[in-house]
């Protein structure tokens, strides 16, 4: 009976040390690349470590600050242009009355439904006439439309999770329907605002289809510096840009519950 | 109440009109590139992509067929060991450790990939320490498996989040009454778990479908050379050629892989209502 037991924990080790490696050595992989000077077959390390790459990549004036600043950029610019949209309209569709409710919320998700490069390669052919390709304007216009659905669905959730009752109660004492907005609403709506605008800030700085077809190469944001240094064969640059690009999806990884309550995230796309 | 709320058509309008601007119209930009010639309905350019492309429309349906089927099984097991299994340091490990690659990005992880499963790769490079395989065994798998170890190791997570949160908020008296008659617990994962949770499992699956479909970076990061999927003959057609018409016929035939999926997860929601 021991000895099975004991056989029983040992399998259990071995496949959480598989699972570990599975999932954490591509990434330990990329942080290698990152450290190395030189590494070639058939050494299983790096030849030489160091972090020579990483002052090239953080100089000041070098391509790879230019891309991280674009990104951010670009992907601020995004949450805003987002917020602008999604605040009214998860409102509304929390809150008012609107006919065909569902073939809306469903209209905001059509983006995400369809294979994307099939849209992308028109939206740059649409922009190239408009003579939006290759702007900052038009990048975020893609980001945009692409992370409306996170934007609007949890804004929607957020607003129908705050308690109809305050809002009644502001609106009782005096307050006019823009102020119960304001002063109630809005800010009991907060954190769940604060998510999608993180979401959508993420899903913008990530976003490689959309910058690929109308932003390059004129507006290089850091996915597309990524993409170029590993074509180049530069694997330095390229690990030390997505070691960039993943720090901030990991911490919001480990802290999403925290602003994503279970009341909000369980009524989103309803 | 009961009428429409014209202020709140006013506050969605903005928002829709972003989806008709930047969807809807290239949307039809693309059906209407792909069925026409010379401003006549034709269906050359299809004659075309299939004659060119007919192994990558293949090979890309199969990847990702493969992909969604590893996905199934591998969310399930991680999903199902979360709710059954009785060995708290197991599920505390692997629910520390199988949500990493959640939000990280797939050119992200084409990048880790690419180093990854190369053939001097970190990979083979344990296996051969190890003493797992020779030195001389050691293959490259930049290829269709790189691409569907990549779309398994960035989507499991998502699929699996969701199917143990199903899991989780389901009633544990039939688990603990099966467990009581004497069911080991992959038949309690199979027959009683599995089919409570099977819708949230389906639509976690067709987003994912959907996804893969959609992503371009890790086929031309992780899988250089031919066949490869029909997003990378696209960019091509546009890139080299400026060739719109078999883009966008490659296009509409993506959007067909995408509509399977959609009538898969339609079909299973109707004999659910029915039954």
């Amino acid at each position: 009976m021991n000895a099975r037991l004991l056989l029983a924990t040992a399998a259990k080790i071995a496949a959480i040390a598989l699972i570990a490696f599975a999932i954490l050595g591509p990434l330990a992989n990329l942080a290698l690349w990152a450290f190395a000077e030189r590494w070639y077959a058939p050494f299983k390390l790096p030849v030489t470590w160091g972090t020579r790459y990483w002052e090239v990549v953080f100089r000041p004036t070098g391509d790879a600050m230019a891309s991280l600043a674009m990104s951010v950029w670009i992907a601020i610019a995004t949450v805003i242009v987002s917020l602008a949209l999604s605040v009214p309209a998860g409102y509304a569709l929390a809150r008012l009355r609107l006919p065909a409710r569902t073939l809306i919320m469903i209209a905001f998700l059509m983006p995400q439904a369809f294979p994307s490069v099939a849209i992308y390669i028109n939206v740059a052919r649409i922009f190239y006439e408009l003579g939006l390709a290759g702007t900052v304007t038009g990048v975020v216009l893609v980001h945009v439309a692409h992370g409306l659905v996170y934007s609007v669905w949890i804004a929607a959730a957020a607003f129908a999770a705050v308690d109809r009752d305050l809002e009644l109660a502001a609106r009782n004492i005096g307050a006019s329907p823009l102020q119960a907005f304001w002063s109630v609403t809005l800010p009991l709506a907060a954190p769940g605002v604060m998510a999608s605008a993180i979401f959508v800030f993420l899903e913008s700085l990530d976003e490689f289809t959309g910058a690929f077809f109308v932003g390059a190469p004129q507006v290089t944001t850091l996915p597309l510096l990524l993409y170029n240094a590993s074509m180049g064969g530069n694997y330095q640059i390229a690990s030390i840009t997505a070691l960039i690009l993943l720090v901030p999806s990991v911490v919001f990884m480990l802290f999403i519950e925290r602003f994503l309550r279970a009341d909000v995230l369980a009524k989103v796309g309803r | 109440m009961r009428r429409v709320s014209l202020t709140g058509l006013a506050l969605v309008a903005p928002a829709l009109a972003v989806v008709a601007a930047l969807f809807l119209y290239p949307l039809s930009y693309s059906l209407v590139a792909a069925f026409t010639r010379d401003g006549a309905f034709s269906l050359a350019h299809f004659d075309k992509a299939f004659e060119l492309y007919s192994t990558d429309i293949a090979f890309t349906l199969m990847i990702v067929l493969v992909s969604t089927a590893v996905i199934a099984a591998l969310s399930t097991a991680i999903a199902g060991t979360l709710t059954l299994s009785e060995t708290p340091w197991l599920i505390a490990a692997l629910k520390a450790l199988y949500r990493w690659p959640l939000f990280i990005p797939f050119i992200v992880a084409a990048q880790c990939m690419r180093t990854f499963l190369a053939k001097n790769g970190l990979m083979n490079n344990t296996f051969v320490s190890l003493g797992l395989i020779e030195p001389l065994q050691a293959t490259s798998f930049l290829d269709w498996r790189g691409i569907v170890v990549t779309f398994a190791w960035k989507q499991t997570p998502f699929v699996a989040l969701l199917l143990a949160g199903a899991m989780a908020s389901l009633d544990r008296a039939t688990i603990e009454a099966a467990r009581n008659l004497g069911a080991g617990r992959l038949r309690i994962l199979i027959e009683i778990v599995l089919p409570q949770v099977g819708r949230t499992l389906m639509v976690a699956l067709v987003l994912s479908f959907v996804t893969m479909l959609s992503v371009l970076s890790v086929p031309m990061m992780v899988a250089g050379s031919q066949p490869t999927m029909v997003t990378v003959d696209m960019a091509f057609r546009i890139n080299a050629y400026g060739d719109y018409a078999t883009a966008n016929a490659l296009g509409v035939i993506s959007y067909a892989m995408t509509a399977i999926a959609a009538w898969i997860y339609l079909r299973h929601n109707l004999e659910e209502k029915r039954g």
